[in-house]
């Protein structure tokens, strides 16, 4: 008698998932891809290349000034989008919500408009041991314009921030806090509502940068607490190029704009200049509108499946996965924190990273080698670089059972 | 998986785990930097040169194998080598890691000629060599691979 494999509830959905995503069907030297560098960028669903594809098809013109027909319906569209955008991360006013180019650009305006403005010197900006140089460089920057002073919130070697010493470190020189919602090489999920929570009570706003986390977890920035929020389209299934602040509308109303140009003002004369209302103020110039709608696109098909679902499956393949991997001779993992999202960090002993991922790649497995952008934090476990595997919600059991197997054969070739 | 094992030969691996010349130099009298921000390999090169001949070479810092067993493998080579000569074996493995042509009489440096089928791993080839360059023409700014 011959025994059928019944595939569980998880295999029949991811596998459904995983026929949206037209790339997951090529080959790289021979070999099925299987792409575990999510954390630099996602893969798109056919759902977001169809709307980007219509909307220059079908819709395009330019945003917020044409009378005719295609400009009212590129409009709607874009404004469509930061509806989506506004619902999905349950912010309160769709007005709270500026597209951007990503993250790194929510954050450069965050510190430009809101931060420089109101920093003397001695003030001091916290941010945490465990940020990407996108959410520390910004800071420097301004500290270096103001004279104020950046200090840093430690990790722990399992890679968890230290609570007390963030704790200490508020006080009333503080004037921002600005967080990683995930750490982006290590997977650490922080502890940020307590945390906001308490840098609220020293009457400090704090800013999360949600590039790692806003594909994997169900974002809520009220329940959160945030006064402002940063994440990428191109890290949530839609296209480079576009991104999101959301911002409290008390605090934008303050700040000032971060460019200059066409589609942020109301009146110019060459004596003065009225600004738009929010959140047109901060999008000079011609917007990524393509991309927003992708953004859109990228955002309905996630909810239709569900954050709550996503975030328990990628739990699941993380949990395998890492069992898959943890007793590879020489196995190192980097980050093993208790509260994390599907990215492992490692080390094999007598192997570098970029060798391993050489030798994965020829076996059709892309993982990230490097320092991830996270230099202080690499400095701090006193490595160079890891490699890492991070995962999406198309990311299957077998694919982690094939990381392993080509981390093992790594170790055979190395072993010689 | 055959390119594989043309990239990591048995002499690779040999100078990976048991690199020559590796340490400081206290004789040296030109030395570099060398850095490749992509992966964090960072690379210091000693050269000791008299009347424009490479005396003495040695290396220290902490790298992939390929750049590893590349920068120990140079130090052996360079070892009596006019300094012009050197610069002009620079532009030979250039081309040999790259699969411009097929440069002859590499000697023990043909064991690198697999990197040719691997595009992004070049860089971890030629940083021994880009620093050793630096050397020579007594920069001191470290170089890098990008």
């Amino acid at each position: 008698m011959k025994l059928v494999e019944i595939p569980t509830m998880d295999e029949v959905q991811v596998e459904r998932w995983r026929a949206d995503f037209p790339i997951l069907e090529s080959e790289i030297h021979g070999k099925p891809l299987i792409y575990l560098d999510n954390a630099a960028t996602t893969q798109k669903p056919q759902a977001v290349i169809d709307a980007e594809a219509r909307y220059y098809r079908e819709d395009n013109a330019n945003v917020h000034r044409g009378v005719h027909a295609l400009s009212q319906r590129a409009t709607d569209a874009f404004e469509a989008a930061r509806t989506k955008v506004q619902r999905f991360i349950n912010a309160a006013r769709s007005d709270e919500i500026v597209f951007v180019r990503g993250t790194t650009e929510a954050i450069n305006l965050v510190a430009q408009s809101y931060a420089r403005p109101r920093l003397r010197e001695g003030d001091e900006i916290i941010i945490s041991a465990l940020e990407h140089h996108s959410n520390i460089v910004p800071w420097q920057m301004v500290c270096q314009q103001t004279g104020a002073v950046l200090r840093v919130i430690p990790v722990s070697d399992a890679g968890e921030l230290d609570i007390d010493a963030y704790e200490n470190l508020l006080g009333e020189r503080t004037k921002l806090v600005a967080l990683a919602h995930v750490s982006n090489a290590l997977g650490t999920i922080n502890p940020v509502r307590a945390m906001i929570a308490k840098a609220h009570t020293h009457g400090v706003p704090v800013l999360l940068d949600g590039a790692q986390a806003i594909a994997h977890l169900p974002v809520d920035v009220q329940a959160l607490g945030c006064d402002f929020y940063a994440f990428s389209g191109h890290k949530i299934y839609a296209p480079m190029g576009i991104g999101v602040l959301y911002g409290k509308a008390l605090l934008l109303e303050e700040m000032p704009p971060y460019q200059g140009g066409g589609d942020m003002i109301r009146t110019v004369a060459f004596e003065h200049t009225e600004y738009n209302i929010l959140p047109y103020k901060f999008e000079a110039g011609t917007p990524n509108v393509a991309g927003a709608i992708g953004l859109g696109a990228a955002l309905d098909y996630l909810s239709e499946i569900g954050m709550e679902t996503i975030a328990a499956y990628e739990a699941g393949v993380l949990d395998y996965a890492t069992r898959a991997i943890e007793d590879i001779p020489g196995m190192r993992l980097i980050g093993t924190a208790q509260d994390k999202t599907a990215i492992l960090s490692f080390l094999l002993e007598g192997v570098h990273a970029h060798d391993i991922g050489t030798i994965l790649d020829r076996q059709g497995i892309a993982i990230r080698a490097g320092h991830h952008c996270a230099m202080p934090l690499m400095k701090h476990f006193g490595v160079a670089a890891t490699a890492r595997a991070s995962f999406a919600l198309y990311n299957t059991q077998e694919e982690a059972d094939a990381l392993a197997a080509g981390l093992q054969r790594t170790v055979e070739l190395f072993s010689r | 998986m055959n390119e594989l094992r043309d990239l990591y030969q048995e002499v690779i691996f040999d100078h990976y785990r048991s690199p020559r010349n590796y340490g400081p130099l206290p004789s040296a009298n030109r030395d570099a930097e060398g850095h490749n921000p992509l992966c964090g390999d960072q690379l210091k090169l000693h050269l000791q040169v008299e009347d424009g001949v490479i005396r003495d070479a040695h290396f220290e810092g902490s790298g992939c194998a390929i750049s590893t067993a590349s920068a120990s493998l140079m130090t052996e080579v360079l070892k009596g080598k006019r300094e012009e000569d050197a610069m002009r074996l620079m532009q030979e493995f250039q081309r040999l890691v790259t699969g411009v042509g097929e440069p002859e009489g590499m000697g023990k440096l043909e064991a690198l000629a697999g990197v040719r089928e691997f595009p992004s791993r070049v860089k971890c080839a030629t940083l021994a060599w880009h620093t050793m360059q630096a050397a020579l023409e007594n920069r001191h700014v470290p170089v890098t691979t990008e």
